[in-house]
């Protein structure tokens, strides 16, 4: 598979005229893990929301490329379409829609392949759900509505299972799980990591979550900018002597 | 409705934008002059030779429609032009029993239209009418041997005028209002039903109502009698070409649901955008009988709609569950009316609107408890869904309840379509459209999950093409 690199360079963004991300550089490529650190109100939630062109965030400098395309001037489903992907921090709800009948449809948005009937994609969910440790009973529940926190973060990745992003963005994956459903989570990330290879951006606050899914980088966010990178060592380190060190 | 996905794509690719805004060219048998006046309906009620009641009550009711004003309340009547409509406009005669019977050019269009697909598939009986008269009308004849009767109101005049003696007018006055008083002067064609004692009729029964030409009125006049412990249900559906001329249509809906009987009455109303659509609809429900309302408005420039169930034997129950969308030059102002007259009964209000583009929605609502209806539960929703803001939502619930106890539960909610809901379905690739229509159906979908599945996917396909903005 061919390698599918995003590059962020000295992005800039602002909500409502406060300006959050302040000049960010960042490379990620298929078949890597990221996972960028931060303590609270540091950009992180926003870096991914502006990657994804949220209607509230404005850009204000800086480029960032999709295998040397322009992201920025892509709307929201161009970018799906072209393998961007977001697991959400808060999942929204969608009444009356059935889970099965959304992610069929965006499946089939996709139109690189051939669209999927109802029958079909029956089992490639219920089997999507099994590896999460879902019932099947969620594909017929609408979107997100009635779920736990825990659920809506499976379903989360079970979205990303069935669309096989090449980029995906794990906005606080981990909150709000216990250690059993982390245990689950981690384990349906990994699977698909080791299947498709696609680039994975974990933000997290906390380093457990890389107690299971093992980072080739970890960057730390502090104001908007990255202000330091490493390996996978370096959110060991961060556990033992936490932001402040970094963070002036 | 319900129409084949083949006979789409023709219509769609022979027509374009609104699907169903074809035009039949086919020459009427009698079309009355521009206007109303006693002469006019004199001569309708001769060409039908009715008894001699039949022309006094209309006579009697074109006196009522002379003296009302418009109503002061609701949408915008007042560029309804009632001297520049052609009243009556009877198609070619033909026997109405075969398709094959009917006029060829009458048959293509409702053909195009599904009607005889449909029938063929799900439907045990089909009536369809085309400007002011039925043109076909045909019942499955297990049904017809166990008593039951499926006509054209007309020809059930002259077949079983018992009925209308008793029942013709006694449940929606000629004095209701103007409209039920325009209808009760020059009304023609609509729907005849009389379920035996006992009898349920498994299969839905259908009529089409098609109009065909400009400036005219449709005025049909539909009763219903389900006697004691029957089961009917009875779907109608309703289109026209798409014209620059505005035309008017004014039904009356009679039911009566007899003790331990149930009517559900399916309105799936699809109206080019430049009609009037000013119907009066009311069924009596009495000892444990069920009446439900299921009322879909997509189309017509303008519908004033709020079909009404008294509630008149002990035990008895009422539901009206409606949806209403709303685009560019649309007002959709429907509700409901629920009186209960007799103790123990019950009865549940939903209704849903989604405006866009400038469109209007109004939700206006009469809930009634009587003097000694004792022991009453009621549940009214109301969920408007705004899709811009340049679209508009309001809602006018009236009650008025003269006993203590009651359990009535009341909710309405307006809502925006979620900046956030929308991120999150584009982001999963879904166009901005695909979204939208995604939002609406699924905001719908509380109200069309009644509906049999062929007119659900249906419904479904209407609103999708309302969001495309195709249409109108």
């Amino acid at each position: 598979m061919n390698k599918t690199t995003l590059k962020i360079s000295g992005l800039r963004a602002k909500i409502e005229n406060k300006e959050i991300l302040k000049g960010l550089n960042l490379t990620i490529k298929s078949g890597e893990i990221h996972a960028i650190m931060g303590p609270n109100g540091s950009g992180k939630s926003t870096l991914c929301n502006v990657l994804m062109n949220h209607p509230k965030y404005e850009v204000t400098g800086g480029s960032v490329t999709l295998d040397d395309q322009n992201l920025l001037e892509m709307e929201t489903d161009e970018r799906a379409h072209k393998g961007l992907f977001l697991a959400f921090q808060h999942p929204i709800e969608i009444p009356g829609v059935t889970f099965a009948n959304f992610l069929r449809l965006a499946k089939n948005a996709n139109k690189k392949e051939k669209a999927i009937g109802p029958a079909d994609f029956h089992k490639v969910l219920k089997k999507s759900l099994g590896t999460l440790k879902m019932n099947d009973t969620f594909a017929e529940r609408f979107v997100n509505a009635g779920l736990s926190g825990g659920e809506r973060k499976r379903a989360e990745i079970v979205q990303m299972s069935i669309l096989k992003p090449r980029i995906a963005l794990l906005d606080e994956i981990d909150s709000g799980l216990d250690i059993d459903a982390l245990r689950v989570v981690a384990k349906g990330i990994n699977d698909i990591f080791e299947k498709e290879k696609p680039a994975i951006l974990i933000i997290t606050h906390y380093q457990r979550i890389l107690n299971h899914i093992k980072p080739h980088f970890v960057h730390i966010m502090s104001d908007g900018k990255i202000i330091k990178s490493g390996t996978g060592a370096l959110a060991h380190e961060l556990e033992k002597h936490g932001y402040e060190k970094y963070v002036k | 409705m319900a129409v084949p996905t083949q006979t789409k794509k023709l219509i769609d690719t022979t027509f374009g934008t609104y699907k169903f805004g074809f035009r039949t060219h086919v020459a009427s048998a009698f079309k009355s002059p521009k206007g109303l006046n006693e002469k006019v309906v004199r001569k309708l009620s001769e060409r039908k030779e009715e008894p001699k009641w039949m022309l006094d009550f209309r006579l009697r009711a074109l006196e009522i429609f002379e003296q009302k004003p418009l109503p002061q309340w609701g949408a915008d009547l007042s560029k309804i032009d009632f001297e520049n409509l052609h009243y009556y406009i009877m198609p070619p005669e033909k026997g109405m029993k075969n398709w094959g019977d009917v006029n060829p050019e009458i048959a293509k269009a409702f053909s195009l239209l599904g009607i005889p697909q449909a029938e063929k598939k799900f439907l045990a009986a089909t009536s369809a009418q085309f400007e002011s008269e039925v043109v076909y009308s045909s019942l499955h004849e297990a049904l017809s041997k166990q008593g039951v009767i499926f006509d054209s109101t007309d020809n059930a005049l002259k077949n079983h005028p018992e009925f209308f003696k008793e029942y013709f007018g006694k449940i929606i006055p000629s004095n209701d209002n103007k409209f039920a008083a325009l209808n009760s002067a020059v009304w023609s064609g609509g729907t005849f039903i009389y379920v035996p004692k006992g009898v349920e009729v498994a299969l839905p029964l259908q009529a089409y109502f098609r109009m065909n030409s400009d400036n005219m009125g449709q005025f049909e006049r539909t009763l219903i009698i389900a006697d004691e412990g029957s089961k009917v249900h009875y779907i109608e559906g309703c289109t026209a070409p798409v014209s620059s001329a505005n035309s008017l249509h004014a039904a009356v809906v009679e039911i009566i649901v007899k003790k331990n009987a149930r009517v559900q009455y399916t309105t799936l109303q699809d109206w080019a955008h430049n009609i009037y659509n000013l119907v009066t609809k009311r069924a009596y429900a009495y000892e444990n009988a069920e009446m439900f309302w299921l009322d879909c408005n997509i189309g017509s420039h303008v519908t004033m709609k709020y079909p009404a169930i008294y509630l008149m034997g002990r035990g008895a129950r009422g539901e009206v569950q409606s949806l209403a969308f709303s685009g560019k030059n649309q007002h959709q102002d429907a509700g409901a009316k629920i009186i209960h007259a007799a103790p123990d009964t019950s009865s549940i209000i939903n209704s849903k609107s989604i405006s866009k583009s400038g469109g209007r929605t109004t939700y206006r609502g009469l809930l009634k408890v009587a003097k000694g209806a004792h022991n009453i539960k009621a549940k009214i929703n109301c969920d408007a869904l705004l899709l811009d803001s340049d679209s508009r939502s309001d809602t006018y619930p009236t009650n008025i309840i003269e006993e203590d106890d009651v359990n009535i539960a009341h909710e309405a909610t307006v809502s925006k379509i979620g900046e956030e809901q929308m991120f999150y379905l584009r982001s999963r690739g879904l166009s901005e459209q695909e979204a939208g229509s995604m939002i609406v159906n699924g905001f719908a979908d509380p109200i069309i999950k009644h509906l049999p599945m062929e007119y659900a996917v249906e419904l479904n396909r209407l609103i999708e093409m309302e969001m495309t903005g195709s249409v109108g």
